[in-house]
Formats: structure tokens, C-alpha cells, sequence
């Protein structure tokens, strides 16, 4: 299986890599792990005149806790170092639970965060518990910098806020009051599957009563999605049989799931109330821990 | 990284690796996956190309240690690497322990999964010694086999890090009647 024919450019810098970019153009490519861009490439979906692989740009890796910030993830950090990371592993195991449901070992040494953020597939898995810790990532480019939240940077269908020559450095889940999150991803298979639906809690809970919650639903619309009303809802309560029942009610009214090869809508619907409440079960009794099942 | 224009405009960039402790430097073009250039321009045709999609694993190689899809790498990201196929495995003509623990437990059927399933292997008890059968699952479930069923090959990795190559006499798992 050959992939079509592109120049290749390794710059050492950030700096010459978005210059790099700003004077390729349309037609070129940023190179993570490659592992969606090879991906579209081998099945003719995409060809690009040029890639820049970032490989060489260390400033780009990394997970570290920095005072005042909270935890900085390089956007090159691969979904193994995720999973392997002391920082995360203190801080929030959550995360690298969520990375530790992605693809297989091989495909983790190499596909990065940065590139399941820009590829905006509404499958991705790390996307929602990042959006549910309220992370926050950089764009930068030759004309400057912007930061946003991360949750601002989907747009439906499938694509993002990010422009020609931009480059995503990286992630920033921020020091905040929340007591507890947790990711549940159901898959056809246990390795190796996209998910059917995926969804992240968050939770700030106080005495017994949820103060504050997000839930995060991936593959129940055409991007990832905050349920407004349910975490609404779940202000003020706490995670009893009935409120649980009412939360499943409000997250299968608010997603727009699909049909598709992987389960039709109506099972998705279904699935994503149902994995909304073990998730926020989790968020509220394991903290940012593993869930109870692992 | 150096490139070299033909009279046709197609460029070739020389790229410089280590395959199994060997420095090469071949010339490539960009679009060459890395199981291209180990098959290909090394004929190391252990590392097996299947469904060159990243779903099947039999193309699995190690880089610095950890194991890729070969088929999922651009060769000239390997460029500085340390690479090792299945033939760098073996010390010489004396098999490695997980090689003849694969043979003895019948862990082998028709081959095309066991070089990357080897070093799959190789690379979870390099990381952590004594594993648990799950562990041991999670590490090779990116490697599909088509024969076997699995049951042998994670006996055959267990038993290695049991410090035994053969079944246990008793259950004679693995042989034939
Ligand atoms: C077999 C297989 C199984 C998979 N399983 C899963 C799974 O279970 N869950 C899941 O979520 N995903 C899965 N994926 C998808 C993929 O592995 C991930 O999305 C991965 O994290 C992508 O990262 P990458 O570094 O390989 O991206 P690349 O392929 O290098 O890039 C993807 C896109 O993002 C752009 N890009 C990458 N990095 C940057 C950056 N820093 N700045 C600007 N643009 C950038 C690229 O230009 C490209 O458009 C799977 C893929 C395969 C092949
Ligand atoms: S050939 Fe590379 S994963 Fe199948
Ligand atoms: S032995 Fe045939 S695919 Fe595994």
C-alpha cells in the first residue's frame, strides 16, 4: 500500500517549523504520529504536497505539574505517556485511564494528543475527559499565540476553529475545585475499537451534594458535546437512584447520535444515559481515581 | 536531511538508522513507510506487512525499545532510531528464550503473526518481568492472530517470565496427543 508522493520537512525549531508552514500553504501538513494523516493517506482520502513533522521540536513533549498553570501537556505527549505519566498518575488518573482505552500498545507509542485534538473526529477519546477537567490549549503561528478552551475548539461536523499554519503546543488542565472525574468508553472490542460512545464526568461535590458537573459525550454528535442541561440538573443534588434516572433521561434527550457501523443511533441514545451515570458514579465516589470496574 | 533530485524532479532523501545494531543509510523516497524500507531495501522480510492499516500488528517492530507498526511509521521518521525486527532477536543461531518458548508451546501455526507478536513480548517483559495474564492480553492485543486462538501464545510468554521455555510436564499444553 503506497502513499502518495509529498515532501518531507523536519524542522528543529517551533519557530521554523510555523515558517515552514506559513510558506507551504494550503497544500501542506503538520506529521504527529501520523497515525490518522497515514491513516487517510493510505485510504486516498487526503494528499497533502508536503508534511512537517514535528518530531524534532522537544519543546513540544512532556507532562508536567507547573504552579499557577496546573498540569502543561505537550501536544507531541503520545497516548502512552499519557498513560505512563507520574504527574497524570497523581493528579488525575482519570486521563490515563481514558488513554489506556485507546487503540493498542503499538498505536499508542505514536498517535499524540495533539493529534486526537486536530483530527476533531468525534470518536477521539481524550477530548472529553480533558474538556471535563476544563483543559485549555495554544495555538500559535507566525502572527502570534491564542489560547481557548478546548471544549470552544469543535465545530461540527468533524472540524475545528484551527487555521492554515497553525500549530497546537499544548494542553492545560488548570488547578481548580473539582472533586472528582472519570471517562467510560464502551467499544465493540476492548483493544482496538473506536468508541460507540464515550463519556466524561467531572464533579464538584461538597457533603454529599454535587455543587458543580460537567458530562461529555464522544460519538453522540457530530462533535463533542457538554450537555448543558443535565449538568444543570445535577446541581444541588446528589447521585441517588432517582436523580440517576432523570440524569439518563436529560443526556438521551440532548445528544444527536448517528447511525453507523459501529451502533444506530437509537442504541447510541441509550448507551450514552447509561454511561453518563456510571460516569458521574464514579466522579462522585472515586475522585479523579480509576473506576470501580478496573 | 539530505535529497537528491532525479532528472524527472522526484526527490530522494538519504536517511540514516540502526537496524538491529546495524547503522544503515539508504535512500528513499517521502512517501516509503518504514515496513517498506526494512522489507524492501534491508529484505528483512520478517516484519510481515497485513493489513498495512495499523489494525493487525504483524508489521510490529520495536523503536527505542517500544513497539510500533512499522506500516504507520514514515521510514524517515526513523531517522537517528534504534530499530529491532524479529531478526535481531535470535543471539546468533541460538534462538532467544520467548522464540523457543513460542516453538514449544505451540504457540506457532502458519507464522505471520508470531515476529510481531515475539517482540510485542519482548518488549512487556523488558518493562515488566513477571506479568499477569491479563497484562500479558493487554500487551499482545494489538496483535491479531488468525490460528492459534491466543491460548498458547500468552502460555509461551508467561512461561518465560516463570524463567521456563516448556509447558509444565503434566498438562502438556501445547503438544500434540
Ligand atoms: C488502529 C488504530 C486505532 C485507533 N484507535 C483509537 C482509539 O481507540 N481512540 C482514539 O481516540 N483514536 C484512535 N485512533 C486514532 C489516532 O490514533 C489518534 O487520534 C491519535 O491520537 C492521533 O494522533 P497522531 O499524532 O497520530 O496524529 P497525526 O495523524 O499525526 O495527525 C492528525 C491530524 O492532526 C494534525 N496535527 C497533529 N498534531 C498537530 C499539532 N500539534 N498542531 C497542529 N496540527 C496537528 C495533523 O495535521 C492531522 O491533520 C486509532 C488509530 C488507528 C490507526
Ligand atoms: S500491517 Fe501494520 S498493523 Fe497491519
Ligand atoms: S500463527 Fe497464524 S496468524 Fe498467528
Amino acid at each position: 500500500m503506497y502513499l502518495p508522493d509529498f515532501d518531507y520537512h523536519s524542522p528543529e525549531s517551533i519557530d521554523e517549523a510555523l515558517s515552514l508552514l506559513a510558506n507551504l500553504g494550503s497544500g501542506a501538513k503538520v506529521l504527529a504520529g501520523g497515525t490518522d494523516l497515514l491513516h487517510k493517506m493510505k485510504q486516498g482520502d487526503l494528499a497533502p504536497k508536503a508534511l512537517v513533522s514535528l518530531k524534532g521540536l522537544d519543546k513540544l513533549k512532556g507532562i508536567n505539574y507547573v504552579e499557577g498553570r496546573g498540569v502543561v501537556i505537550g501536544a507531541l505527549s503520545t497516548q502512552n505517556d499519557i498513560l505512563y505519566s507520574e504527574v497524570l498518575a497523581k493528579k488525575y488518573p482519570s486521563v490515563s485511564h481514558a488513554a489506556k482505552k485507546m487503540a493498542s500498545n503499538q498505536i499508542r507509542h505514536l498517535g499524540t494528543v495533539g493529534g486526537n485534538i486536530v483530527n476533531a473526529v468525534p470518536s477521539a477519546d481524550l477530548p472529553p475527559i480533558l474538556i471535563a477537567l476544563g483543559a485549555s490549549i495554544t495555538l500559535v503561528s507566525t502572527s502570534g499565540k491564542r489560547e481557548m478552551a478546548l471544549e470552544e475548539f469543535f465545530v461540527e461536523p468533524a472540524s475545528s476553529v484551527i487555521n492554515e499554519g497553525e500549530i497546537l503546543t499544548e494542553i492545560v488542565i488548570p488547578d481548580g475545585d473539582l472533586t472528582g472525574s472519570s471517562y467510560h468508553k464502551f467499544g465493540l472490542r476492548r483493544s482496538g475499537a473506536l468508541a460507540v460512545v464515550g463519556v466524561a464526568a467531572s464533579a464538584r461535590v461538597a457533603g454529599g451534594v454535587i455543587e458543580e458537573a460537567r458530562i461529555v459525550c464522544a460519538s453522540s454528535a457530530p462533535k463533542v458535546i457538554r450537555t448543558p442541561k443535565a449538568e444543570a440538573f445535577l446541581a444541588g443534588k446528589s447521585p441517588a437512584p432517582e436523580v440517576l434516572e432523570e440524569l439518563q433521561a436529560i443526556v438521551e434527550s440532548e445528544v444527536r447520535p448517528r447511525d453507523s457501523i459501529r451502533g444506530s443511533a437509537e442504541y447510541r441514545r441509550n448507551l450514552a444515559g447509561v454511561l453518563a451515570k456510571r460516569a458521574l458514579v464514579d466522579a462522585v465516589e472515586s475522585g479523579h481515581g480509576l473506576p470501580a470496574e478496573d | 536531511m539530505n535529497t537528491i533530485e532525479d532528472k524527472e524532479g522526484v526527490k530522494r532523501y538519504m536517511l540514516s538508522l540502526t537496524v538491529n545494531g546495524d547503522p544503515h543509510t539508504v535512500v528513499v523516497k517521502a512517501n516509503t513507510t518504514l515496513s517498506q524500507v526494512l522489507r524492501n531495501e534491508l529484505a528483512l522480510t520478517g516484519t510481515k506487512q497485513g493489513c498495512e492499516l495499523g489494525d493487525c500488528g504483524s508489521c510490529t517492530v520495536l523503536m527505542d525499545g517500544k513497539p510500533v507498526n512499522s506500516c504507520m511509521v514514515l521510514a524517515l521518521e526513523a531517522e537517528g532510531h534504534e530499530v529491532t525486527t524479529i531478526e535481531g532477536v535470535a543471539e546468533g543461531a541460538k534462538l532467544s528464550d520467548l522464540q523457543e518458548s513460542f516453538v514449544n508451546h505451540g504457540a506457532v501455526q502458519c507464522g505471520y503473526c508470531s515476529p510481531g507478536m515475539v517482540l510485542s513480548a519482548k518488549a512487556l517483559l523488558k518493562r515488566n518481568p513477571h506479568p499477569t495474564e491479563l497484562e500479558v492480553r493487554e500487551a499482545i492485543s494489538g496483535n491479531l492472530c488468525r490460528c492459534t486462538g491466543y491460548v498458547h501464545i500468552v502460555e509461551a510468554i508467561l512461561a518465560v517470565s516463570e524463567g521456563r521455555t516448556t509447558p509444565p510436564e503434566e498438562t502438556n499444553a501445547g503438544g500434540e496427543a
